[in-house]
């Protein structure tokens, strides 16, 4: 015999096949998984004022779905986007910056992703400019009114948990919404996207304007969420922070594992004979 | 070195005690008892041992805990929560997580524990039930054992529900909503639970009563009666060498058993220590304190009551009126009928199976599972069922992470909940015929050499051997299922037991319980073609006969 | 256990059994020597295994050296309980990586230490011993049944029949007293499921800052308060009940089955306990109008008096009539005119009966 077939007669070859096969079908699965698609690389460039040059870039990249005006636009198919006027500086920021829009993959809801490449501070601010003047709206909140330093985390911490954690979920790790959408993970957010996601109300997500949530408030809730996601956790490894889904898989996966290897192993049958 | 006298100390002790208890006989009895070695047999320590170490963590924790729902302001060292409104009981929580120093480990290794003690009474429930180790004289064992997993799961609730943060008030509140779907009594129940309307100010130290107190107290007489009965009427083996129904192979208790399961009780300590540092769990300064204004997304409770979560969730709206009375049968149906299922199946399986066999024999070799497909058959079944229950009551993360629509999982799961166990059913019991024909081969066929050997007509063959001895004997030990004797026994008439309506239905039962069970013979050259002389030839170096093995 | 001979038992291998074993028995036969109901004395059964001494003293190194390591990790640990102190998050991080780590390290060499020297040292071998039926022998049997006869007689109680009959009624409402004195566990339910603290002119708070809510400053439509009643913002068991959740629409999206003159400026309040088992019903899309119970998935249309669409719930959440008060802020109307939250037995159809009203 050689010793493949010896090593493949061994008691815990089997485990080891199966591990192999486990790996082999998580790496498939990582490698095929849709990935964020590249954007164009149209670029904006020009010393025009704001709103020209938003308008511009809106022509160029929104209109296809937004209506040339903004108006939007409501043929199904996918091609069709909802109307621009009164949402807002806010609105565009948000979903510009977080790499939302302009909205590439098909699918239930615009996902974060990297921005195209003709996106940077100026093209928001120019397309933020533009979309503003088409009826007003929410706009960019000043960088003081989302300093998480300014906020204060514990009344913030009761306003996240009466507002935002049915969708968010505690830590703000995200959680499902009906037909395949989905309320995203907090992680990533800006303050100032959080500030905008808030006063914009993004895709399936309510409105909580200024007038009932203050913006006090809203850097209350900010310094929470950035405070909540900078805190390590004190008990090891955080599992994702989504509850007892995760907790009840490592028990019964690393935790059976270690105590059946040790009984496997106190109760293995010597294989070495030696008088 | 050796010992050849007892040292001095022991010695003195030793006559000390049998002088007053006369322990000398018992120790005489029990030191040299044999115990069976093979590792399943050590998943009901992971149990045992969990529940030992939980008995140790929970009593320091309680050295702390204050079971009240009194109002405080917090002002201990979690920060975010500083000035919050809370229960005593959350308070109490927090300090031991965060400035009691080695709180936080021992809150955790105390979860993880829970947990591990559920996933032991589970592996261990399914490896009896699988090797049929219930059978008689262990019907009582059986019992005891379904009565430990109730209450395991009782003392999870209500120890989950003790901190008092948002994630395990919800479970209350939705233990609340139970109470109240039950008929008539619903109401009563719930204001006598609760001290009132929900959620009142009593229920956290009445759970604590019933956390600390009278289940723990259950659980420690039932798991000391568990190892009594074990004890005495010996542990069932794996079919072997030398193996019989007549007699117990293995270690013995002292000195090896002994130490090996001493360094089993501390590798679980280890896997829940090394769980406790490196894993959280439960981190309920996350959650906030409970107020059933709020709940998160992701509300879920701990494994073993996922099920419970899951039917809830599967159950379409169902809701009866009449007479001014209201029949909640989407909460009744879900909350009581699959509960009822498992623990009813469990508790009278090895009375049905005895029912229908027809089998009063005493039974101490294990069956293993392929030998018996019914009974392994039903077993697949049920964790099939109650696995898509488990699996439906998280289709929320699952909807989440893989971005498949909420609806349709709950829709699949409306199917699978039933399609499920009958596919598992007939897949498994397909499995088990397999597997019972590879065993066969086996034993006729013998196992590959890795010996390829050329033919003097030219063909290539692998030589095959007899099967170790040891393994041979582990296949041999076969049991054919007992059945009652139904079909005309010589002179045409069945049993009269057998006769009336029942009695055909159990000879009916008893035939398809015990089928193939004959069938697939592990005694020599059934197939016809020979192969077992093939064998015996080639093995014996005369390969003249000429014929291929094809095996 | 009774007593039976240890034939039949394979002992072939016994004589190869090296006399220093301590506890392995020589001959099978002597075991059983003068105490006649011990237990069967158990044989060796397959030879007895020993690693040449070379094997073993490694072996004694390698268990040494997991008891020093746990030994070194014990004290770790003291020293971490007395160096790490805790009070902050980070604080209690350290503290618990440093104790946990030390821990699982002294328990885990401790217990490889104990398999090592168990596989590595102690010699292996099998034992067997006889089973014997559980039942005993029908001699034994006989003889309790005997007694037990015996004693019955003696007891009298079969032939006093008033002594047996009294005691008997004695007995059976002694069973019962537990039960009657847990009946102070709780008040009785009465109506009290069938109310909430809603009353006309009661003012809607906002949950968590506790504002009132001016009509007029809730006005993006699309938009969503979790809202508690004034004056009772930290009582749970009227919050368990009477939460709400407000939402605003734009007017062309309500539908029939809202009561619009419960409504202020397309503003409606709805109960925010589930009617299936009292979570929270708090999720709200505001593109589909739906309302999520994050529990078990029942789904409300908002703007069709939220009527049930998916999962358990058998009855939409109920609506709260809402209006302003002088300052413009918004207040109840009334309480809600059917029970809130999970159905209980007593409720019966109230919707039947509050539309009968009406």
């Amino acid at each position: 015999m050689n010793s493949i077939t010896v090593k493949r007669r061994h008691p815990l070859a089997r485990f080891v096949v199966l591990l192999l096969a486990l790996s082999f079908l998580g790496g498939t699965y990582a490698l095929l998984a849709p990935g964020p698609n590249q954007a164009d690389a149209a670029s904006a460039s020009g010393k025009l004022d704001d709103v020209a040059e938003g308008k511009a870039l809106f022509t160029a990249h929104c209109a296809t779905c937004h209506g040339m005006n903004g108006e939007g636009s409501f043929s199904k198919g996918a091609a069709s986007g909802p109307s621009l006027i009164g949402v807002g500086a806010a609105a565009v920021d948000f979903q510009v910056s977080s790499g939302r829009m302009p909205f590439a993959n098909p699918g239930p809801q615009a996902l974060r992703k990297r921005p195209p490449d003709w996106v940077n501070e100026t093209t928001i601010r120019q397309l933020s400019a533009y979309v503003q003047s088409l009826g007003g709206g929410p706009t960019v909140p000043a960088a003081e009114a989302v300093d998480p330093a300014k906020g204060d985390p514990a009344k913030g911490g009761e306003l996240f948990r009466a507002n935002c954690i049915q969708c968010h979920n505690f830590a703000g790790s995200g959680g499902a919404l009906t037909y395949g959408k989905h309320a995203p993970a907090l992680g990533p957010a800006t303050p100032t996207q959080i500030y905008e996601a808030m006063v914009t109300g993004p895709q399936a997500m309510p409105v909580f304007n200024d007038t009932t949530i203050t913006p006090e408030q809203k850097r209350d809730m900010i310094a929470y969420i950035v405070g909540l996601r900078e805190e390590p956790n004190p008990g090891g490894n955080g599992l994702g922070r989504i509850g007892p889904v995760m907790e009840g898989l490592v028990a019964w996966t690393a935790g059976l594992g270690i105590v059946v290897l040790a009984a496997i192993w106190i109760t293995a049958k010597k294989r070495k004979v030696t008088r | 070195m050796s010992l050849d006298a007892t040292p001095k100390a022991i010695a003195g002790t030793s006559s000390y005690i049998d002088d007053r208890l006369g322990a000398g006989n018992f120790l005489k009895r029990n030191l040299r008892k044999v115990f069976p070695d093979h590792w399943s047999f050590l998943l009901g320590e992971i149990a045992l041992y969990s529940f030992i170490i939980l008995l140790l963590t929970g009593t320091f924790l309680t050295f702390w805990f204050k079971p009240s729902m009194g109002h405080v302001e917090y002002d201990g060292s979690y920060l975010p929560l500083v000035g919050v409104q809370m229960s005593e009981a959350y308070a109490s929580a927090l300090h031991i997580s965060f400035d009691v120093r080695g709180g936080l480990l021992i809150r955790q290794i105390h979860h993880w524990a829970a947990l591990l003690f559920v996933v032991g009474l589970m592996v261990h429930m399914l490896r009896v039930f699988f090797t049929g180790a219930y059978r008689k004289p262990r019907e009582f064992n059986w019992l005891i054992g379904v009565l430990l997993f109730t209450l395991a799961l009782l003392e999870g609730l209500t120890g989950y529900s003790l901190p008092d943060d948002l994630l395990s008030g919800a479970g209350l509140r939705i233990t609340q909503g139970v109470l109240l779907s039950i008929p008539i009594l619903g109401t009563y129940l719930q204001f006598f639970l609760f001290g009132g309307e929900y959620p009142g100010e009593d229920v956290i130290s009445r759970f604590f009563t019933i956390h600390i107190l009278l289940i723990p107290g259950l659980l420690l007489a039932l798991i000391s009666a568990h190892l009594i009965l074990m004890w005495v009427q010996k542990h069932t083996q794996m079919p072997g060498k030398g193996r019989t129904e007549k007699n117990v192979v293995g270690a013995p208790f002292y000195p090896s058993f002994m130490a090996k399961s001493g360094a089993y009780f501390l590798f679980t300590f280890a896997a829940v220590a090394l769980l406790g540092t490196f894993a959280q769990i439960n981190p309920i300064w996350l959650f906030g304190p409970y107020t059933p204004a709020d709940i998160s997304a992701g509300s879920q409770p701990d494994f073993y009551m996922g099920f419970l979560e899951g039917s809830l969730r599967l159950m379409p709206a169902w809701e009866i009126n009449f007479l001014g009375h209201t029949l909640a049968l989407s909460v009744l149906i879900p909350a009581l009928v699959p509960l009822g299922l498992v623990m009813t199946g469990l508790a009278l399986y090895p009375f049905a199976e005895r029912w229908i066999t027809g089998d009063n024999r005493e039974h101490h070799l294990a069956d293993r599972p392929r030998n018996n497909p019914h009974r392994t058959s039903i077993g697949i079944s049920a964790i099939t069922f109650y696995g898509v229950l488990w699996l439906l009551g998280a289709n929320d993360e699952i909807s989440a992470t893989f971005h498949i629509s909420l609806y349709t999982t709950t829709e699949v799961g409306r199917v699978l909940v039933f399609l499920g166990p009958a596919l598992a059913y007939f897949i498994t019991y397909r499995v088990c015929l397999g597997l019972q024909r590879s065993d066969q081969a086996v034993i006729h066929h013998g196992v590959e050499s890795g010996v390829i050997k050329r033919l003097p007509h030219g063909e290539y063959i692998e030589v095959h051997v007899p099967p170790a001895e040891d393994l041979a004997a582990h296949i041999k030990g076969k049991a054919p299922i007992a059945a009652v004797t139904a079909g005309p026994d010589g002179d045409g008439i069945p049993p009269k037991g057998l006769r009336s309506p029942i009695g055909r239905l159990r000879a009916k039962l008893s035939a398809e319980y015990a089928r193939d069970s004959e069938a697939i013979s592990l005694d020599g050259g059934h197939d016809g073609h020979g192969a077992h002389d093939e064998h015996a030839a080639v093995i014996a170096g005369s390969p003249g006969e000429g014929k291929s093995i094809g095996h | 256990m009774s007593d039976h001979p240890t034939n039949g038992v394979q002992d072939t291998e016994e004589p190869r059994v090296p006399h220093r074993v301590i506890g392995t028995p020589v001959q099978a036969g002597q075991a059983t020597l003068g105490a006649p109901p011990s237990a069967v004395e158990p044989i060796v059964h397959e030879g007895v295994e020993y690693l040449d001494e070379r094997s073993a003293r490694k072996a004694e190194r390698v268990v040494a050296l997991l008891f020093l390591v746990t030994f070194l990790a014990t004290v770790a640990f003291i020293v971490s309980y007395v160096v790490f102190q805790v009070g902050t998050i980070e604080k209690t991080q350290i503290s618990n990586l440093a104790l946990g780590g030390t821990l699982s390290i002294a328990l885990l060499a401790l217990a490889c230490g104990i398999v090592i020297w168990v596989r590595g040292l102690m010699p292996k071998y099998n034992l067997i011993q006889e089973r014997h039926t559980m039942a005993t022998d029908p001699e034994v049997r006989r003889h309790v049944n005997e007694v037990f006869l015996q004693g019955a007689n003696e007891s009298g109680f079969v032939k006093y029949k008033l002594l047996r009959r009294t005691l008997l009624l004695a007995a059976a409402p002694l069973g019962l007293l537990p039960l009657v004195l847990l009946k102070d566990l709780g008040p009785l339910p009465g109506t009290s499921l069938r109310h909430t603290v809603w009353k006309k002119g009661t003012r809607l708070l906002v949950e968590g800052s506790g504002q009132p809510i001016r009509a007029a400053d809730f006005n993006s439509p699309g938009g969503i308060l979790s809202v508690v009643p004034e004056g009772h913002e930290h009582d749970l068991n009227a919050l368990a009940k009477a939460t709400l959740i407000l939402i605003k629409f734009r007017p062309e999206d309500l539908k029939s089955g809202t009561k619009l003159n419960w409504t202020y400026d397309s503003i409606v309040a709805y109960s925010k306990i589930c009617t299936h088992v009292g979570c929270p019903a708090a999720l709200y899309e505001q593109t589909t109008h739906h309302i999520l119970c994050p529990c078990h998935q029942s789904t409300f249309d908002a703007t069709d008096g939220a009527k049930v669409i998916f999962g358990p719930a058998a009855r939409p959440l109920p609506q709260l009539p809402i209006g302003v008060d002088g300052e413009g802020y918004l207040i109840a109307q009334s309480d809600f005119n059917v029970p809130v939250g999970p159905s209980f037995w007593e409720r019966g159809d109230a919707e039947a009966e509050a539309r009968g009203q009406a």
